[in-house]
């Protein structure tokens, strides 16, 4: 007997509203499997991994706040895959976001600025997160140079400019030589949605991406454009529909987008502009957009699906001493076990007896 | 004279990794799969291999746990894309978040742990030539082995007739499988020969590089290998002068900051991913209209029966 995929006649609808639940309880039972090799209960670990931070109101919050930029991230990168172009840098054009939006709050520190300078800094850190997407996209477009490795080679990029600029020319004088510029000015943060709480605008602002997400896919030419650019790039062709131009727009709002959660989370969580303010938000935000089917609602599930890990993984490590690079181990694992669940979507297994004469070609 | 030595001989041990890598995604690209998670196999490569190094004190031992690591994520990619026909790009990169995350929880312990360095090779009299005697007869075994199997791969790939079969598995899978070629059996064949590759690449890090292990110190080597398989237009040949120019922008980067240029260190440190961008726009545009990849890279093969 011999297992063989087959393709199905039909997109399977059942698989594919199941896949995502069955890659989370593949990776849930995977996960067990690890804290028993780790000498770490299975149960209790995964309590504290998944159960736990549901339990109480600050990690919620906290739940919320991580999921923001994913959800925004994993938006524009689902618009980038169903074009079917891969911009897998975002967590590059992030950092130029973070750091194009702090340059205003560095440069106002002190002065009596109004309230006109956080819509500003959000802006430019939107405007540089496009800007930095359209190098790759441009690349691509002009010269044909793969997208992939390049979007790739320009986070390493950025990340040391960061490096630079907070070790360099704007470091906190009044910092003790630590790598970060001053605490950011009241007018250049992100305001908490209810006074003390860890809710701020950004979850907002993430909340409207996913409805103009809905809509640009659901209900416009554009969102139907991009869909056939992706699907069939030949019938696009044949409809008019320029790809190219596909190709940079769904690059620029993808960047606009991660520009915007980096601005937002210097701004924001973090207050200031350091190394590190990012666990890895661009590249988790590729898991955010599989796993949430490159559908809006289904990214905003998964981005706070995500989110929990996260927070579920830093209180693993605080009661339980399990290392933090499980939680990436999780997320890989995750995104495996997507994929896979999908394949099932177009292809289904069928058992078959080999007959001789399949085995030998003509040769 | 001793400066252009060690400049040399630095840019070789730089170049070494890059060539390891970029050698097996060379094969497995040849054979039409496209497999994106060679920074993922070289890190836990890293893990493995300064781990097996660390618990026996033998460079060997660390290089073949290096390899079987690598080879061991390589099958993971391969039953997700040929056996599940998963598109390659998501699994490649699905491989690297793993590898990253692998990596950190299998070298955690190592953190710290100092090995000694893969022993360097010595003939009397041939590596006692002043300059050309240590760049030429005093490395270690990982430089000549990249160097053989780029002649190896080389030659099997135009020489012999499972070269050629490769090749055209990667450029019309569907031609390949009607006369009777078993595509699939194929290309997971060179998706290991890949594995082991990065694997290896990776081990090299700190059995040779640097004699200790940290998180991350692949530092994007496993893409900028696959941005050289593209440089090379996947010929063996023109990857020797990929890596070895890729080797040599590292070294000098890191000579001009000791020299202090002027130029702020985080400049110089991003220069090899900087250059690899213009590298592969320069490449492409030099190649507008005529591709020269091999013409089924990273699609889907499912054989109907």
């Amino acid at each position: 007997m011999l297992l063989v995929l087959e393709k199905r006649a039909e997109q399977s609808n059942t698989v594919a509203l199941a896949s995502p639940l069955i890659a989370i309880c593949l990776t849930i039972v995977t996960m067990s499997i690890l804290f028993a090799i780790l000498d770490k209960n299975p149960i209790s670990a995964l309590g504290v991994y998944f159960i736990d931070p549901l339990t109480d109101g600050y990690s919620l919050q906290e739940i919320a706040v991580k999921a923001a930029p994913l959800v925004m991230i994993g938006i524009g990168l689902s618009l980038c895959y169903l074009a079917n172009v891969w911009n897998i840098g975002a967590e590059g054009q992030l950092l130029a976001g973070a750091v194009a939006g702090s340059w205003l709050a560095v440069k106002t520190q002190g002065t009596d600025a109004g309230a006109w300078v956080l819509p500003t800094m959000l802006l430019m850190g939107a405007v540089a997160g496009a800007l930095y997407a359209l190098i790759p996209a441009l690349c691509k477009v002009r010269f044909g140079a793969s997208e992939i490795l390049t979007s790739l080679m320009l986070v390493y990029v950025a990340d040391l400019f960061l490096d630079y600029l907070v070790r360099g020319p704007w470091r906190d004088p009044a910092g003790f030589n630590f790598p970060t510029t001053a605490k950011f000015d009241p007018v250049a943060t992100v305001p908490a949605l209810i006074e003390g709480g860890r809710l701020h605008l950004g979850v907002v602002i993430a909340l409207i991406v996913v409805a103009g997400a809905a809509v640009l896919l659901g209900r416009t030419i554009k969102g139907f454009e991009i869909r056939v650019v992706g699907a069939a790039s030949r019938a696009a062709r044949f409809g008019g529909f320029k790809s190219n131009r596909v190709i940079l727009l769904t690059f620029a709002i993808s960047g606009a987008l991660a520009g915007l959660a980096g601005i937002i989370e210097v701004a924001g969580p973090v207050g200031h502009l350091q190394p590190g303010i990012s666990p890895g938000y661009g590249f988790t935000a590729i898991i955010v957009a599989f796993l949430g089917r490159l559908n809006p609602m289904g990214i905003l599930i998964a981005g706070l699906f995500l989110a929990l890990t996260f927070i579920g993984g830093e209180q693993a490590q605080i009661a339980m001493k399990i290392p933090l690079d499980v939680t990436k181990v999780l997320q890989g694992l995750l995104l495996f076990y997507v994929l896979a669940c999908d394949s099932l979507i177009l292809y289904r297994f069928r058992l078959i007896s080999p007959s001789p004469k399949a085995h030998h070609g003509v040769v | 004279m001793e400066l252009f030595e060690a400049i040399i001989l630095s840019v070789l041990a730089a170049s070494t990794p890059l060539l390891i890598a970029a050698t097996g995604e060379l094969v497995t690209e040849r054979a039409g799969v496209l497999n994106l998670g060679v920074e993922g196999m070289m890190i836990v490569g890293a893990a493995c291999g300064f781990g097996g190094a660390l618990l026996t004190g033998s460079t060997t031992v660390g290089a073949i746990c290096g390899i079987a690591a690598g080879t061991a994520l390589s099958l993971v990619f391969a039953l997700m894309t040929l056996g599940l026909a998963v598109n390659q790009v998501a699994t490649g990169l699905a491989l690297t978040i793993l590898g990253i995350g692998l990596s950190g929880l299998i070298g955690a312990g190592f953190v710290g742990e100092r090995i000694t360095p893969a022993p360097q090779l010595y003939i009397p009299g041939l590596t006692d030539i002043p300059v050309l005697g240590r760049i030429l007869f005093g490395e270690d075994g990982f430089v000549y082995a990249s160097l053989l199997m780029v002649v190896g791969v080389w030659l099997f790939l135009y020489r012999t007739r499972s070269g050629l079969i490769i090749r055209a598995v990667g450029d019309n899978h569907v031609s390949a499988h009607a006369l009777g070629y078993p595509v699939l059996k194929i290309r997971l064949g060179a998706v290991m020969f890949g594995g082991a590759c990065a694997g290896l690449a990776g081990a090299y890090l700190p059995l040779a590089y640097t004699p200790f292990f940290v998180p991350g110190m692949t530092a994007g080597r496993g893409w900028i290998a696959l941005a050289l398989v593209v440089f090379s237009s996947w010929r063996p040949g023109r990857l020797v002068i990929g890596a070895y120019l890729f080797g040599a922008v590292t070294i000098l980067q890191l000579h001009a900051q000791g020299w202090g240029v002027g130029i702020p260190s985080q400049f110089m440190s991003a220069l090899p991913y900087l250059a690899t961008v213009i590298v592969l726009v320069l490449i492409s545009r030099a190649r507008a209209g005529g591709s020269t990849a091999p013409a089924a890279l990273g699609t889907v093969f499912v054989p109907d029966r």
